[in-house]
């Protein structure tokens, strides 16, 4: 005996056969959810399911595409030509930038449990390390990724200085990657001062008093960082302002335009890679 | 505009009329598009001030504003303290912050030697003399050593004799002090200053700013304070 199914959704039924196709008339005999009305042996239900899966992402992929126009810039973005020799050199801004995004994953979390008073920032730092449920990886992640951010982009403007990647047409690109360096070390700076530690605490007292030092500015930009003419509440709140809000902002259009830049201007070839000679020959004569 | 016109002319003429602008009225120098998009772009700049400069003075308002009020803190009754040894109190720098907003000083009676240039005649020399651990490099904590009878910093080896004039290493100026007073027989502690080499009193100046020769001239006091 042949138990009652529960009907299947439209989209897992099988497509009638078109008029024509197998002598089957219209098609529209075919009892929907059954044989279909065709000989052929029947797919099982879950090649239906990938097939209907992968129609499904093609055409929610070509939804997206007819109303936005993106392939033609994803494909001029990921399909790109790049020169012969490329190294694993090449993938040190991309390293730089995927611990931006963890920095800056980690951190969204961190602020969830962070308290920015001079009271009790100290206190809400060792919570998160000490109970909060994977605090202390989270923190760590955040705390060690400082570092390899900081190393990376450094390996990074070394590859691209090394390379001479930095010279015509891309001395813009070069500039935005300076001051986003510049902005990855004031997030250090910043960040550093977040513990609320006896360390953290004097290690922001002697950096803002390096940028007293200053000529004729200097006194001002201390009074700023501070926020007033002690460290105080103020300053820890505007640090931490700074630290989550400014920086990271702007680190992240500014990796936009690098970004835009490299796709738009390409990679050097290595150093390394001779210019084919039989070309320049040609063209010589 | 005017080389849509077609003209050859040289010199362009100031009125739009004479440019060949289309709709153009007599005596009228300004397209009616150049004015558009001037106004457009003002109005844009008014819009964008209208947030930027007040969130701008948000930011930097501080540094305009006296944050420290004028109090006095009572440190301990004068028979607390002598004309030899230093005696560290805590004061609060900043108010109701906890440990962050407090600091040590160092605190004796003054010697009629400790008169500096700026106490005139018609000005009351300070009964105490009250020093700031802030290192004048960068503001680490110094320590006194009574027997040396030096200060001391642990940071970059700045050294500051018992007057807190700099001994040695990279100090600028002299330790900071604090204005003081005697009420009923207690000290009470006020208002920091800042001190050139020659022990002359300045309003209170950052860390590592100079006070003396023509370097004075590069680190501006606050306005406020």
């Amino acid at each position: 005996m042949k138990l009652p199914s529960p009907p299947l959704p439209k989209f897992l039924r099988p497509t009638p056969p078109r008029p024509g196709r197998d002598g089957n008339g219209d098609g529209n005999g075919a009892e929907p959810g059954r044989n279909g009305g065709t000989t052929t042996k029947e797919p099982g239900i879950a090649e239906k399911a990938k097939d209907v899966s992968v129609e499904g992402a093609a055409a929610a992929v070509g939804y997206v595409d007819e109303r936005t126009g993106m392939s033609p810039f994803l494909r001029g973005f990921l399909y790109r030509k790049t020169p012969r020799g490329n190294t694993w050199f090449y993938t040190l801004g991309s390293a730089t930038m995927f611990a931006f995004i963890s920095q800056a994953v980690t951190g969204v979390f961190l602020a969830m449990y962070y308290e920015p008073d001079p009271a009790r920032a100290y206190d809400s730092a060792s919570h998160i390390t000490n109970e909060v449920f994977l605090g202390e990886f989270v923190r760590g992640m955040h705390r060690w990724g400082s570092t390899v951010m900081i190393i990376l982009i450094f390996l990074h403007m070394g590859r691209v200085f090394i390379f001479g990647a930095y010279k015509y047409p891309r001395e813009i690109n070069w500039v935005i990657g300076v001051v986003l360096l510049v902005l990855t070390m004031a997030m250090g700076f910043t960040g550093y001062l977040l513990p609320f530690d006896q360390r953290s605490f004097w290690a922001t007292v002697v950096g803002v008093n390096i940028n007293a030092s200053g000529p004729v500015m200097g006194p001002y930009l201390a009074d700023f960082l501070r926020g007033g003419a002690e460290f105080g509440q103020a300053t820890l709140s505007r640090f931490y302002a700074i630290h989550m809000l400014l920086i990271p902002g702007l680190i992240a259009a500014l990796i936009g335009a690098h970004l835009y830049l490299v796709s738009k201007l390409g990679t050097t070839a290595p150093p390394w890679i001779k210019a084919e000679k039989k070309k320049l020959h040609e063209e010589a004569i | 505009m005017a080389d849509r016109s077609g003209q050859k002319s040289k010199r362009k003429s100031r009125y739009t009329a004479d440019r060949d602008v289309a709709g153009a009225f007599e005596g009228e120098t300004m397209t009616r598009r150049g004015l558009m998009t001037g106004g457009a772009l003002a109005a844009g700049g008014i819009a964008s001030a209208a947030f930027g400069l007040p969130a701008l003075g948000f930011a930097i308002g501080p540094l305009f504003e006296d944050q420290e009020p004028d109090q006095w803190q009572d440190v301990g009754p004068v028979s607390d303290f002598n004309t030899e040894a230093y005696v560290p109190r805590v004061i609060n720098i900043v108010a109701e912050i906890g440990e962050a907003g407090k600091t040590t000083i160092y605190v004796r009676k003054a010697l009629p030697s400790d008169k500096s240039p700026s106490d005139k005649p018609g000005v009351e020399p300070l009964p105490m003399v009250a020093i700031s651990t802030r290192c004048a490099h960068l503001g680490c904590p110094v320590r006194y050593i009574q027997a040396s009878q030096r200060f001391v910093c642990p940071c970059h080896g700045g050294v500051y004799d018992s007057q807190g004039a700099v001994a040695g290493g990279p100090p600028v100026r002299p330790l900071d002090r604090f204005y003081n007073r005697v009420r009923n027989g207690r000290v009470e502690i006020g208002d920091r200053f800042s001190l050139n080499s020659k022990l002359d009193r300045f309003k209170p100046r950052d860390p590592s700013n100079h006070l003396d020769g023509l370097w004075q001239y590069l680190y501006p006091s606050r306005p406020t304070t």
